[in-house]
This record gives C-alpha cells, sequence and structure tokens, in this order.
C-alpha cells in the first residue's frame, strides 16, 4: 500500500519556483531519505505537504493514504480521490482499494495532522507562555477530535507524555515549560521526538531532525524513531545532510533531490557515496 | 482640577476618547480609595455596562500597597481613568487586559505619581483587539522632585488580530528626581504566524491555536493576582468571541 504519492509536484515561494515537478511514491512500512544540498528545497518540501501559507503548489498532486478515521475540519467528511499511479519511480507499487486515497493539498494543515501527518521540524518555533503539556493535550485531543475519537483526560494525556518522554529520555519537567522557549537545538529535536511519540502519526516527514545533536542524542533520536515509527502501516521521509542519522535509522531508500527535483533513487549505499564523493560528483 | 465641562480631543487624555459616548456620562464621579501608612489593599475592576466609565484617584501613604487589575472588555465604549499618588516605599500595581471587537473603543488612561523616595509601581497593560476595535493607553510616571530611590516599570502590549484594529500606546516620563529606575516597553504586534503554523502542523485548529497564544499573552497581565483564576476565566470568555 502507498502511504504519500507525490506526483509532478512543482511550488513557488514569495513567487520563486522551487519546487519543479517532483515525483515520489513512499509505500506501507518504508523509511526514506532525501538528501541534497542547500537550497534544493527540502524544507520546502515538507512544508508543502504539511500546507504552510506562502508556499504555493503550483502543479501536481499528493496522495495519502491514511490507515486513520477522518471527519474532515467540518464534520462533513473528506471524499475519496483515486491515486494516480503514473510516471513516478515507485518501486513498490500499491495495489488498487486498500485504504482511503485522500487529496492532501485540499485540506488545512491542522486536518492533515489529524490524518496522520507529522512534520518535524528544522528549527522549531517558540511559543512563550503556552507549555508543552498545554499545548500537547490541545493538539493530541484536537486531531482526536477530528477523528472521531474520545478526548485524553489530563491524568490519561500525562501517562503517555511521561512515557514518549523517558523514550527520547528528555526531563518530563522540560514538557511543563513553554514550547521551545529557552531549549538548547538538540533539546528542540528530541522535543520534536517526543511529540512524534505523542501523535503516533501514520507518516513523518522530519526535516533536519539530527542536524544539533550530539552523538549521543543522535543515538537516542534514532532508537526513538525506530521505535515509533518502523511499524508496517506507516512511513517515514527523514531529510537529512549526513549519512551518521541512517546508520541509526535504515532507510529503504535514499533520493537525491537538487534543484527541486529528485535527481537519483537508490539504497542505503548511495547516502555512503554522497558522503564520500559529495552531491555533485554523485547526482551528475 | 475638576473639569465639568466634556473634554474634547485636544485634552490629552481625551485624544482617543470615545466623545459621543462620553457626553451622557459626563462628568464622571471620581472614586477615591486611600490606603493609610502600612496597609494594603486590592481591587479587581471588570468593566460592566453599569459603569462603563470610570475614574479613580488612588493615594497610597508610606509603606502602602495596592494591587489592581482590570478587565476592559465587552463594551462598546469602556474608560478607565486612574490617579495614583506614591508616599514613601508605597508600591502599586496594575495589571490590566482590554479586549475588543467591532468597532469598540476601550482605554485606560494613567497618571503614577511617585511623590517621595524609594516607591514602586508596576503597570502591565494588553491588548487585544480584532475588527475595527480601538485600544488604548496612555500612561504618565511622575517622579516628583527629591524622590529618589523610584522604581517605575510599565509594559504596554497590544495585537492586532485584524488589520483594521488600532492600539494607541503612550508610555510618558516626567522625572525631576536624580537615581531614578524607570522602565518602559511598548509593542503593537500580530500573532505569530511561525507559530501559528507550527500548532496547525500538530492538529491545533486556527482558532484554537490563537486563543491559546492569546490567552498566554493575557495571563501577563493577571498573573499574581488573588482572583487571577477567576479573571482568567472571564477573559477567555470574551476571547471566544473574539476569535
Ligand atoms: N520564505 C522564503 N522566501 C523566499 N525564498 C525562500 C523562502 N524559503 C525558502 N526560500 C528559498 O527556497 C529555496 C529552497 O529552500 P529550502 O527548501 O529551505 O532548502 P533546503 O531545505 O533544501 O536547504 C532556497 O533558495 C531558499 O532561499
Ligand atoms: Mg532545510
Amino acid at each position: 500500500m502507498t502511504v504519500l504519492h507525490i506526483t509532478n509536484l512543482s511550488a513557488t515561494v514569495a513567487g520563486k519556483p522551487i519546487l519543479k515537478g517532483l515525483s515520489l511514491a513512499i509505500g506501507a512500512g518504508e523509511i526514506h531519505a532525501i538528501m541534497g544540498p542547500n537550497g534544493a528545497g527540502k524544507s520546502t518540501l515538507s512544508y508543502v505537504l504539511g500546507g504552510r501559507p506562502g508556499y504555493e503548489v503550483t502543479s501536481g498532486s499528493v496522495t495519502l493514504t491514511s490507515p486513520l478515521p477522518f471527519r474532515g475540519g467540518d464534520g462533513g467528511g473528506v471524499s475519496p480521490v483515486r491515486p494516480r499511479f503514473d510516471d513516478s519511480p515507485h518501486p513498490n507499487p500499491s495495489p488498487e482499494g486498500e485504504g482511503l486515497n485522500i487529496d492532501l493539498l485540499a485540506l488545512a494543515p491542522h486536518e492533515r495532522a489529524a490524518l496522520g501527518l507529522f512534520l518535524g521540524f528544522q528549527y522549531p518555533v517558540e511559543i512563550p507562555g503556552v507549555s508543552f503539556v498545554q499545548f500537547l493535550r490541545e493538539s493530541l485531543n484536537s486531531q482526536r477530535k477530528a477523528r472521531g475519537e474520545a478526548p485524553l483526560s489530563g491524568g490519561e494525556f500525562l501517562k503517555l507524555a511521561r512515557e514518549k518522554a523517558a523514550l527520547l529520555k528528555l526531563d518530563m519537567e522540560m514538557l511543563k515549560r513553554p514550547v521551545n522557549v529557552g531549549f538548547s537545538g538538540g533539546e528542540k529535536k528530541r522535543a520534536e521526538m517526543v511529540q512524534m511519540g505523542i501523535l503516533d502519526p501514520a507518516f513523518a516527514v522530519l526535516d533536519e531532525t539530527d542536524s544539533g545533536l550530539d552523538i549521543d542524542a543522535l543515538r537516542v533520536v534514532g532508537d526513538g524513531i525506530n521505535a515509533i515509527m518502523r511499524r508496517p502501516d506507516k512511513a517515514v521521509l527523514l531529510i537529512t545532510h549526513y549519512q551518521r542519522l541512517l546508520d541509526y535509522v535504515r532507510p529503504d531508500f535514499v533520493h537525491i533531490l537538487s534543484a527541486g527535483r529528485i535527481v537519483k533513487t537508490g539504497g542505503p549505499e548511495l547516502a555512503h557515496r554522497l558522503e564520500a564523493e559529495g552531491y555533485e560528483a554523485v547526482a551528475a | 482640577m475638576t473639569a465639568l465641562a466634556l473634554p474634547t480631543r485636544r485634552d490629552e487624555d481625551f485624544r482617543y476618547a470615545d466623545l459621543e459616548a462620553l457626553a451622557p456620562l459626563w462628568p464622571v464621579l471620581v472614586e477615591t480609595i486611600e490606603v493609610a501608612a502600612g496597609g494594603s489593599g486590592a481591587l479587581t475592576i471588570v468593566a460592566s455596562a453599569d459603569a462603563p466609565v470610570r475614574s479613580l484617584s488612588i493615594t497610597l501613604g508610606a509603606g502602602a500597597a495596592f494591587d489592581l487589575r482590570i478587565l476592559n472588555a465587552g463594551l462598546a465604549y469602556g474608560r478607565i481613568a486612574l490617579s495614583v499618588r506614591l508616599d514613601d516605599g508605597a508600591d502599586f500595581t496594575l495589571g490590566a487586559a482590554q479586549l475588543g471587537s467591532a468597532s469598540e473603543t476601550l482605554e485606560i488612561v494613567t497618571t503614577v505619581t511617585h511623590g517621595a523616595p524609594n516607591a514602586t509601581s508596576r503597570q502591565t497593560v494588553r491588548s487585544v483587539l480584532a475588527g475595527h476595535a480601538t485600544g488604548t493607553y496612555l500612561g504618565k510616571v511622575a517622579v516628583a522632585r527629591g524622590a529618589d530611590g523610584t522604581d517605575a516599570a510599565q509594559s504596554v502590549r497590544a495585537m492586532l488580530l485584524d488589520r483594521t484594529a488600532t492600539a494607541n500606546a503612550k508610555p510618558e516620563l516626567e522625572i525631576f528626581a536624580d537615581d531614578v529606575k524607570c522602565a518602559h516597553g511598548c509593542a503593537v504586534g500580530e500573532l505569530d504566524a511561525q507559530a501559528l503554523f507550527y500548532m496547525a502542523s500538530r492538529g491545533v485548529p486556527p482558532a484554537q491555536a490563537k486563543r491559546l497564544m492569546l490567552q498566554a499573552f493575557i495571563a501577563e497581565a493577571f498573573v499574581g493576582a488573588a482572583d487571577e483564576d477567576a479573571l482568567t476565566a472571564a477573559a477567555l470568555e470574551r476571547l471566544e468571541t473574539l476569535v
């Protein structure tokens, strides 16, 4: 089953074309890594998938097949669209008829989250005055509401949060502080993964989650990603600059993104070649 | 000064007032509060249609303390004017939130006079303005000759939810002493778009995300109040109608 199907996606930021016909299909149970030079459009891809205002899709489609039930913001439901299996280089084409295929780009950001999409930010945002606990309970219960599930009580939520904080070796006390305020770069990334653990998404796009982490933290985060996301019904798109994280989170496929499109796809060995030879040599 | 004639726009304290709304209420009775030396007091004002325009004169004796909290919201016109006089070592706290929508005009006008040495005053004003609302804070801190050791702070911030809303903020200092510490900060802004997207990406719907951020913003005015929870709840209820 395909979890995410990106077809010929083009997008502009502030009127400037950044993504230029990007195609990618990610199957259930798979972990894909995207590597590429600075400015290639990696973060832009993650923001477009998340629906960030100002990131305008000019052509193409993104279809998400979610195992999660979803009622949409107005309770009216989202109509399934047929996935388009055309020219994308999918290694494991999905049989039709499994899951519910949803036009991701037609949804508001919070609706995408309720469907099971999680965005790990390259630069997690600080929110003064709002505690992580308050924010994440609101996040989880908003998602649950959109899916027609009962909200978690304060006690149930804290138990879950404590469990996920322990998984990522983040002091629970830190979750009582305002969101990301005063956190070091590494703590912010760890907190991103705690959030992912709590929200338990079906599909995660992790944008340079490894940057800012020391060696020990990298292992903890890598183990966390595996524990939370390595499941037959989930999938991950891992954006990274470095081979290191991929030693812990073994990708099934490695793609090189350059100038707004996927220019090369391979297995884990491609990441090693990149590390040794550089983007220019490998992508040429 | 007892000005019985209706003020005009040329009166600095009434520059942004809704004079039409003010006319039938004029002249406004001045309520006086006196706290004797060493004493303390507290007052919470939640603006109401019964008394939309109020004027308070507060006198604090040596070493006296007074804590005033204001929720100015839900009125077409709401005005609270304060004149506070501090004696030696007295301490005054003002925490105020103004929440306006439609074409509401809300204002807080203060004059805090440090009449003797070593008095402290803290004023925190947070305004959230939607639609065509106008929120104003005019705050004068006057430090009398010889009032050394004065410590006066004004923190004034406004959040505009729509470009059509207006915030006026004018903290003012009049200092005739040497050894004083006066800090004032004043900012008008909009909700952080990055934070809103971050919250949305976690599943929080836009209105709820705005409320969470605004709640934190307003909380700065009510922190430490005796009835902090009740004030926060009342402010939240009002917020629901703004976003
Ligand atoms: N808000 C923005 N306004 C204008 N240009 C932007 C904006 N965000 C990103 N860009 C441009 O888009 C290109 C791709 O950026 P980005 O997706 O962040 O790259 P990457 O994550 O691969 O380093 C860069 O040239 C960058 O300058
Ligand atoms: Mg980037």
